[in-house]
């Protein structure tokens, strides 16, 4: 590595990037299955500012193309929780809600300072401000709502609640401090949570049974699907255009 | 957005900034508040400063090019356009003449605001619901077609990631309100 590149945290740059990625790339599974239209072009449109952030911050990797398209299942570095399939459409609500919750924390932090993620931080912290406004009005309504989107919902975030805790670990090159976005967090999301009449789910978020090594490269089961079928294309066709 | 431009550059940034936007054509990217500054480089050299609404915005390919376009028939030989982060676009970038012809194209203009981020919310039974109560909030979305100020959100999220989905509740059209950001 060159000088020159040792100023670009590569790491952090790779796990945000791949958050995104990621995340864009299940939401757009939705395309086609929505429950009504409306949500079809909600789910679309949050996926949409996810890639446009993941290809800023891919770029700032290496070659965002090469990077998304030609990578093995474990050089990715996102988080487990966003790799997850998107279930019925309230596990979908609660990964958004869990992860745009942090990624708004996250980014609010580093648009605060003057590191390398501040002017796309400053940028997409609005964006996300959209996308968790989005996740909790769903999970009012879901929760809130008849007893069976009120189960399903509890259900959901019971579910998703043991991929929480890998968001707040440190990771090199990222200039946040873990502790005090996880506190910040907790008190968003239980607030959510106890508004839409759910439950705090009760099940650990760090430790043996919870899971969360993904910014290791360790990924659950369907990650390989979902990445078969995003490089499909690509691996199948290098370098096609339309 | 102007720093110190030779009568060149303010001329070159005219020709860039009269170029319509690839999605909204009724408005220019100096309206839209997108291009942000041109450099000249050398005799025939430029390099413009681009800036996305949204991170994710697909357009800024095709205003590139069209910025290109314009200036390559302008006598400049290579054009250069950078797209630029910081500082973050915001709504109020988009100039009173942008919002009017926003209004007369259908599309709700945003509100011009101060602190970014959504505005408060509660949903209805049945649909999205503003509230009157909390914070005052901005000054409510008006009609395009009829004016009124009784509208209501269907939907954050429109045809383009800029648009929020509303109706009329005068005159029963729905419309698409440029959402602040």
């Amino acid at each position: 590595m060159t000088a020159a590149q040792t100023t670009v945290p590569t790491t952090a740059a790779l796990a945000l990037g791949d958050d995104a990625l990621v995340l864009s790339h299940r939401l757009g599974e939705w395309a086609g299955h929505a429950p009504v239209l409306e949500e079809e072009v909600a789910l679309a449109n949050i996926a949409l500012d996810l890639l446009g952030q993941a290809r800023v911050l891919l770029s700032m990797a290496g070659d965002e193309d090469e990077l998304a398209y030609l990578r093995e299942e474990r050089a990715f570095r996102n988080l487990q929780l966003v790799e997850q399939p998107n279930g019925d459409f309230a596990h979908t609500i609660a990964r958004q809600l869990y992860f745009s919750t942090y990624q708004h924390l996250l980014y609010a932090e580093l648009a605060a300072g003057d590191g390398p993620f501040a002017p796309l931080a400053a940028k997409a912290v609005k964006e996300v401000a959209y996308h968790r406004d989005h996740a909790e009005q769903w999970t009012l309504r879901l929760g809130d709502g008849t007893d069976e989107s009120h189960e399903r919902m509890r259900r959901a975030a019971d579910a998703l609640w043991r991929f929480t805790g890998e968001m707040f670990r440190p990771v090199d090159g990222l200039d946040v401090d873990p502790a005090g976005m996880e506190a910040a967090w907790l008190e968003s999301v239980e607030d959510v949570l106890r508004r839409a009449t759910l439950p705090l789910p009760e099940g650990p978020r760090a430790g043996g049974w919870t899971a969360g090594a993904g910014r290791q490269g360790l990924h659950t089961e369907s990650f390989g699907r979902m990445l078969a079928e995003m490089q499909h294309l690509h691996r199948s066709h290098p370098g096609a255009t339309w | 957005m102007v720093t110190t431009a030779t009568p060149l550059e303010a001329e070159l940034l005219d020709i860039a900034g009269s170029v319509p936007d690839p999605e909204l054509p009724v408005l220019t990217l100096q309206e839209l508040g997108v291009v942000r500054a041109v450099h000249v480089r050398g005799t025939d050299t430029v390099e413009v400063e681009l800036t996305p609404t949204y991170t994710g915005c697909p357009a800024i390919e095709a205003m590139s090019l069209d910025i290109e376009r314009a200036l390559h028939a302008h006598g400049m030989r290579e054009v250069t356009v950078r797209t630029v982060l910081r500082p973050a676009w915001s709504t109020d970038d988009i100039t009173p003449e942008g919002r009017r012809k926003l209004r007369e194209f259908g599309i709700a203009p945003p509100r011009v605001r101060e602190p970014s981020g959504p505005v408060a919310l509660t949903l209805g039974r049945t649909r999205t619901l503003e509230t009157t109560t909390g914070d005052p909030g901005p000054d409510p979305v008006l009609c395009p077609h009829c004016g009124s100020a009784d509208t209501e959100l269907l939907s954050r999220f429109s045809s383009t990631a800029c648009k929020a989905l509303r109706r009329c509740l005068a005159c029963r059209e729905p419309f698409d309100h440029f959402k602040e950001l």
